[in-house]
């Protein structure tokens, strides 16, 4: 029972990672860098919440979180992809105006600095109901993400393109792809599935936290970077990632302080970038401005 | 990643134009910043005006407490001073083309080493204690810097990730260290003792001096400040006097130009990175020496990410970072004066800083875009 608890529980924490993870992979596979993921988990953990709280449903909370969620990674398309900011200053920028702003809203909307009430919304009864506790349907919907990612990416033209404008655009362009629109798909599908992965946070949780996302999006580039930019790759990483962190919360295990554990995904990532465990290898223009 | 942007015009040439043109390479320089706060506030008032406030209240609130006393100037000074240390931290890498985005992790492992050797070395005598104290915090925040800058030469990872990954590590190993071994007995809150006196050093408002000025005995300005300044001077005198600045600039416009003149780029990449470590680490001296008198468990509300936002707008020249960290102190002071007298969230406050660096880094652009459009058609 305790393994089958596991199991679901690090399914679970290893969610909004992996949401966040498949978004960043497509955002970098296109070639912009998007640390934004973090303020991008945070507005669409946000936006859930507020919706769910003033409607009662949890199906326009999730919409309200993708609609969010790619409104950020919009404004990182534009700032990025048109203007031509910095990729890491603009996200550094995003993550900052996420922060504020979301606690912004929390006075406005909540009227507190801390926490949302009690999001109520309606959940299937009988055996839906016990299946959705245990794997929560946007659990469900980013582990069918995984083959789907990995079909659109290697197995579609879409996919071939978004890849090639990423490796280099200059030859992308030249046979007739138009390269900032493939990037901005890049940017958007990372907005939408990193908002996603926000609503699992709040909607899970049941309410909303201030700095919910708690680092969750830089982990998600960690594991992004662990699982060398691939999909199966990443889905391993923050499995890898979301048991760690399940481990803590079923087991308490002495020598292991909880520190120590949440300081792993990042210890693990920056030995794979060193290239010990087999060299981990970004898409060739990644950063780079056209 | 784009270097070139970081480095404002005034960065070029000065020394052999004449007066119309320095003044208009300072307009230059200026209007991208001065056009982004005007943009900022603008935004800003209409973010204020929608919850039904009056934008011009709150903005007069904002700088209200600072420039209506010398206490209240000396805390806007108090909370510029670990920005300029941050932002110079920031300035410093990108002048060699590098992005620290590790202030965070760099600040905490200085703070950390303050401590450490203030409990160390109890009975260290006052005139030792203090600069060994400085030389911890520096030296803590150099190794953290120096890491990413290591793995950068030595194995080509890009110190972003890097600087990102490690302010994770240094959180959690402080953070561990504080609560399982250094915890001060019989507290809660996760801190350790309070330091020796010899290392702990007071605020200007405890002074007779500072008292006379005017200065609130609990206001929390002290030493620290000056040790910012000076930063700021040694910093300026590195970037405009040395050899040192010389090959940073170098390998910060064109990595091939130092490779091919001699210098060695990779052990220059450490030292660094390793010296914006170290200023990251000096906010340990304000943070641990004067202002806590210990180690707190996180502690940092993000300085080091605030450091980028001061040295963008401060264009990464030592005196910018000054000005944009003083403006940020503002901010920062005032945040908690709109939050007591008006309905509008201190957060407002967070939402402009980042506003403000989104603005300025794209009137950057459109101004390098612009200059190198006129360059263009001149040629032609």
């Amino acid at each position: 029972m305790i393994a089958l608890a596991l199991l679901f529980g690090t399914l679970r924490t290893a969610t909004p990672l992996l949401l966040a993870g498949l978004g960043g992979m497509f955002s970098e596979r296109g070639g912009v860098v998007n640390i934004a993921l973090e303020g991008i988990l945070l507005v669409g953990a946000f936006a859930a919440a507020a919706a769910t709280a003033f409607t009662g449903s949890a199906t326009i909370g999730l919409m309200a979180a993708l609609f969010a969620g790619m409104l950020l990674a919009l404004l990182h398309a534009v700032a990025t992809l048109w203007i031509g900011v910095d990729q890491i200053v603009s996200g550094v920028a995003l993550n900052l105006l996420a922060l504020g702003l979301t606690e912004f809203l929390m006075w406005v909307f909540f009227g507190s600095g801390s926490n949302s009430p009690r999001l109520e919304f309606d959940v299937p009864s009988g055996f839906l109901g016990r299946v959705f506790t245990e794997l929560p349907p946007l659990t469900l919907f980013a582990l069918a993400a995984v083959p789907l990612s990995a079909l659109l990416l290697f197995r579609t033209r879409f996919g071939l393109r978004l890849r090639s404008v990423g490796e280099h655009p200059e030859a992308a362009a030249s046979l007739g792809i138009n390269v900032l629109r493939m990037r901005l798909w890049g940017v958007l599908l990372s907005g939408a599935l990193a908002g996603l992965g926000g609503a699992f946070l709040s909607l899970n949780a049941h309410y909303f936290v201030k700095n919910m996302s708690a680092g969750r999006g830089f982990i998600a580039l960690a594991a992004l970077i662990f699982g060398k930019w691939k999909p199966w790759g990443l889905l391993v990483a923050t499995l890898l990632f979301g048991f760690a962190e399940a481990l803590q919360g079923h087991l308490h295990v002495p020598w292991l302080p909880v520190r120590f554990v949440q300081m792993l995904p990042y210890l693990l990532t920056m030995i794979a970038l060193v290239g010990v465990i087999g060299k981990s290898r970004a898409p060739a223009a990644l950063g780079k401005k056209l | 990643m784009k270097k070139n942007w970081a480095f404002g015009l005034l960065a070029r040439k000065v020394g052999s134009m004449s007066l119309k043109r320095i003044a208009l390479a300072f307009w230059e320089a200026l209007w991208p910043p001065l056009s982004a706060l005007a943009l900022t506030f603008l935004v800003g008032g209409g973010i204020i005006a929608a919850i039904g406030e009056s934008p011009m209240e709150v903005f007069t609130l904002l700088f209200r407490e600072g420039l209506s006393s010398f206490d209240g100037f000396a805390r806007v000074l108090n909370d510029a001073t670990p920005l300029m240390l941050t932002g110079l931290s920031v300035a410093y890498a990108f002048r060699a083309g590098y992005f620290n985005i590790g202030g965070e992790g760099q600040l905490y492992m200085g703070a950390f080493a303050a401590m450490l050797v203030a409990t160390a070395l109890p009975g260290a005598p006052r005139l030792l204690a203090i600069p060994l104290a400085i030389l911890a915090a520096a030296t803590g925040g150099a190794v953290w810097g120096a890491i990413p800058g290591f793995l950068r030469a030595r194995f080509g990872v890009h110190e972003v990730i890097n600087t990102i990954m490690m302010n994770f590590l240094a959180v959690g190993i402080t953070g561990y260290l504080v609560v399982h071994h250094l915890k001060e007995q019989g507290q809660m809150i996760p801190h350790t003792p309070e330091i020796p006196e010899a290392y702990q050093l007071e605020g200007f408002g405890r002074s007779g001096w500072g008292q006379a000025l005017g200065l609130d005995s609990a206001n929390p300005l002290g030493p620290s400040l000056i040790l910012a300044l000076v930063a700021v001077l040694v910093v300026w005198l590195i970037f405009r006097r040395s050899v040192e600045g010389y090959r940073l600039r170098v390998l910060g416009l064109s990595p091939q130009a130092a490779r091919y003149s001699g210098i060695s780029t990779g052990w220059l990449t450490v030292r660094a990175m390793a010296a914006s470590g170290a200023l990251a680490g000096l906010v340990g001296v304000h943070e641990v020496l004067l202002y806590r008198h210990r180690f707190l468990d996180n502690f940092s509300s993000g300085l080091g990410f605030l450091g980028i936002a001061v040295a963008l707008m401060g264009r990464n020249h030592p005196l910018g970072v000054m000005l944009a960290a003083l403006l940020f102190g503002f901010l920062n002071t005032g945040a908690l004066e709109i939050d007591i007298f008006t309905e509008v969230p201190r957060e407002l406050v967070v939402v402009m800083q980042a506003l403000v660096i989104l603005f300025v880094v794209s009137a950057s652009e459109l101004a390098s875009r612009r200059a190198a459009r006129r360059r263009k058609e001149k040629a032609a």
